[in-house]
């Protein structure tokens, strides 16, 4: 493995205010030419995490190990890391190709002038810069300055690139093809990577793994399909996929599950392993697996759009509400009361004190 | 509608010209007035009523170059050349000085949080509450006891509490409002700390550190009673040189004038020569974000 967090903290000492531990307790190890993401909404301790392999933030507690070296107390250029920016932090009299080929100067693999030049030129075209190498910083547009940054962090030969929200100024057209690209150049040069984001789409896109954070916990770490299919506690449930997944709080009976405050209602769950009569759970079941027009289960429509490529169904259940999503279009009336169902395979349970993964009804392979 | 748009921008213009030219008038009009009076003598200068058409005298000039000042009493050595290196040496190496300690110090107010470091910081500026002549006196008794009195090194000293505290407060809100992400951009691409700061923090905090040394040249240059009590004759600024031109036989306004002509024409040098990097330093800060 190529890159080993272990047990790490980080603790911002509140002088004026409030201890805060924007990271606890983080173990994650990410494999040689892997690429890692961290997701979670801001605060939850992703960009701290970067921050502290690049060497930026102080290590509160625990253990940073980059190609079998302890870096946790070595200063940042001693790291071998190089790292793309969200805030560009471009150097203003230098020109872009400058900007870009700063860190190859020191490189024994670009000895002349020119090696250098064909290598930024190289990048600068995969990122769709190649016409602004001669501009400065203030010339570029937002977008364009953070490519800049993305190319100077990938243009360097480094054991690790670390990528902090490598293209949320980008157009979102733009941002699909390279999120493509930037993924390729990274496999076909062997290299690892730790990207920081908060959009789950680009995490999907370009990490192998993708690690979710909530409050400086880690909460799980794994492929895209294994967060969806098998996630590991109901944060990760809700915060992955879009609409986010429905949860339902129930209590489980002998024939099933019963919604909290539903006392005729239960739903029927032979094939799922439940825990003991009488625990609390959480149903989960994402809105695109719940099917309209079909199965035991009664509910009343509240809302439907239609957008353009599939249609959103608010349902009450039990005086609970559920999102439904059908690829097709659907013709229900608001107010009506309609059938509808799941296959027993889609759905998850929780438990209901501390949110841990209880069920799947797809097991991950 | 264009042109009439044209007409009503054409007089305001007009009006705003109007408008600097007073301001000009008023804020120009006491330097003008000296640099006149410079070429006058004390009896042209004291008629009444003033005239604005005189023939010139470079005397006053020849009187300060010389060092030898002609009165109705009689001849008196005046040591303002030397005054005037005492100036230029003074405040020159205050600056340097308070530049070479308060830089690094207002970048680690900037960029680091320490024990007490806003207390320190905030200690560093209250010298400059401190009304001068509060300190003055104890500061004598120890410079004669420290053997420092009428030293450069004792005034230098000294006018650090006039330099320091300055360019400590304006180039640290210059390093506060660069990113410190362009310097660890540099480090991580293999740069030591003290390269980052040299090659990237200085450079980009150009501006402010030549505002401030400039600011700091000028109060320095400016100053008065620490010089006053501290420095004997040969060490004396022009500040307090000035004094000398009220002699027995009268104020010798002619020579002041001069001697003020000749004083300020360092610090406005210095200003005009520091204004290219000001300006810089303005689209500079273009860049940031």
């Amino acid at each position: 493995m190529t890159l080993a967090l272990s047990g790490l903290c980080k603790t911002y000492s509140g002088r004026h205010g409030p201890v805060v531990r924007a990271v606890i307790d983080l173990d994650l190890d990410v494999a040689a030419g892997e690429i890692v993401a961290l997701l979670g909404s801001s605060g939850c301790g992703k960009t701290s995490t970067l921050r502290m392999i690049a060497g930026f933030e102080r290590v509160s507690e625990g253990t940073i190990t980059l190609a079998g070296r302890r870096i946790e107390t070595l200063a940042p250029h001693l790291r071998g890391v190089s790292m793309a920016f969200e805030g560009y932090a471009l150097y203003p009299p230098l020109s872009i190709a400058e900007n870009i080929g700063f860190g190859l100067r020191q490189s024994r693999r670009f000895p002349s002038r020119e090696a250098v030049m064909a290598r930024v030129a190289e990048i600068a075209e995969m990122l769709e810069i190649g016409d602004l190498l001669a501009r400065r910083p203030s010339q570029l547009s937002g977008g364009q300055q953070q490519r800049v940054s993305l190319a100077r962090a990938l243009v360097r030969d480094a054991d690790l690139h670390l990528l902090d929200e490598p293209m949320g100024q980008l157009e979102p057209q733009l941002r699909a093809v390279l999120r493509g690209r930037v993924k390729a150049a990274l496999k076909s040069a062997g290299a690892t990577a730790v990207l920081v984001t908060h959009d789950q789409t680009e995490a999907n896109a370009m990490a192998d793994r993708i690690a979710v954070m909530e409050a400086g916990v880690l909460q799980q770490c794994g492929p895209g399909s294994v967060l969806r299919e098998a996630p590991a506690n109901l944060f990760v449930a809700t915060f992955i996929g879009e609409p986010p997944m429905n949860a339902l709080p129930a209590l489980v009976v002998p024939s099933g599950l019963r919604p909290l405050c539903a006392e005729e209602v239960t739903i029927a769950l032979p094939a799922v392993p439940l825990p003991a009569p009488g625990s609390r759970v959480v149903f989960g079941v994402r809105p695109h697996h719940l099917d309209l027009g079909a199965g035991a289960l009664r509910g009343t429509v509240i809302s439907q759009q239609w957008l353009g490529d599939q249609a959103h169904v608010v349902i009450e259940f039990a005086g609970h509400i559920l999102v439904a999503v059908s690829h097709a279009r659907v013709s229900v009336r608001i107010g009506e009361t309609i059938p509808f169902g799941f296959a027993e395979t889609h759905v998850h349970i929780f438990d209901g004190e501390n949110g841990r993964a209880l069920a799947h009804g797809v097991m991950p392979a | 509608m264009a042109r009439s748009d044209v007409r009503a921008a054409g007089l305001p213009r007009f009006l705003r010209a109007f408008a600097l030219v007073l301001v000009l008038i008023f804020f120009l009009f006491p330097i003008a007035w000296i640099f006149l009076m410079s070429f006058q003598s004390n009896e042209q200068i004291l008629r009444i009523p003033p005239h604005l058409l005189f023939t010139p005298t470079l005397m006053n000039y020849r009187a300060l170059i010389s060092g030898k000042l002609i009165t109705a009493a009689g001849s008196l050595d005046l040591p303002f050349m030397r005054n005037l290196g005492n100036s230029a040496l003074l405040s020159a190496a205050s600056v340097a000085l308070s530049l070479l300690l308060g830089v690094p110090a207002a970048y680690a107010f900037a960029r680091f949080r320490f024990r007490l470091g806003e207390n320190i910081a905030f200690t560093l500026l209250s010298f400059r509450f401190a009304p001068p002549l509060l300190v003055l006196l104890p500061l004598s008794l120890y410079f004669q006891e420290l053997g420092l009195a009428n030293t450069y090194v004792g005034l230098i000293w000294v006018y650090q509490l006039i330099c320091l505290p300055l360019i400590l407060w304006i180039v640290r809100s210059y390093f506060e409002d660069l990113s410190p992400d362009v310097e660890y951009a540099y480090r991580v691409d293999g740069h030591s700390w003290w390269r980052a700061f040299t090659r990237i923090a200085i450079p980009l905090a150009g501006p402010g550190i030549a505002a401030a040394g400039l600011l700091a040249f000028i109060f320095a240059w400016n100053n008065f009673v620490f010089a006053l009590i501290l420095a004997s004759a040969d060490k004396q600024p022009v500040t307090v040189g000035a004094l000398a031109f009220v002699t027995a036989s009268g104020i010798q306004y002619g020579q002041i004038a001069a001697a003020i002509v000749l004083s300020i024409l360092p610090t406005l040098a210095l200003a005009l020569y520091a204004q290219r990097w000001l300006v810089e330093g303005l689209s500079l800060g273009a860049v940031k974000g």
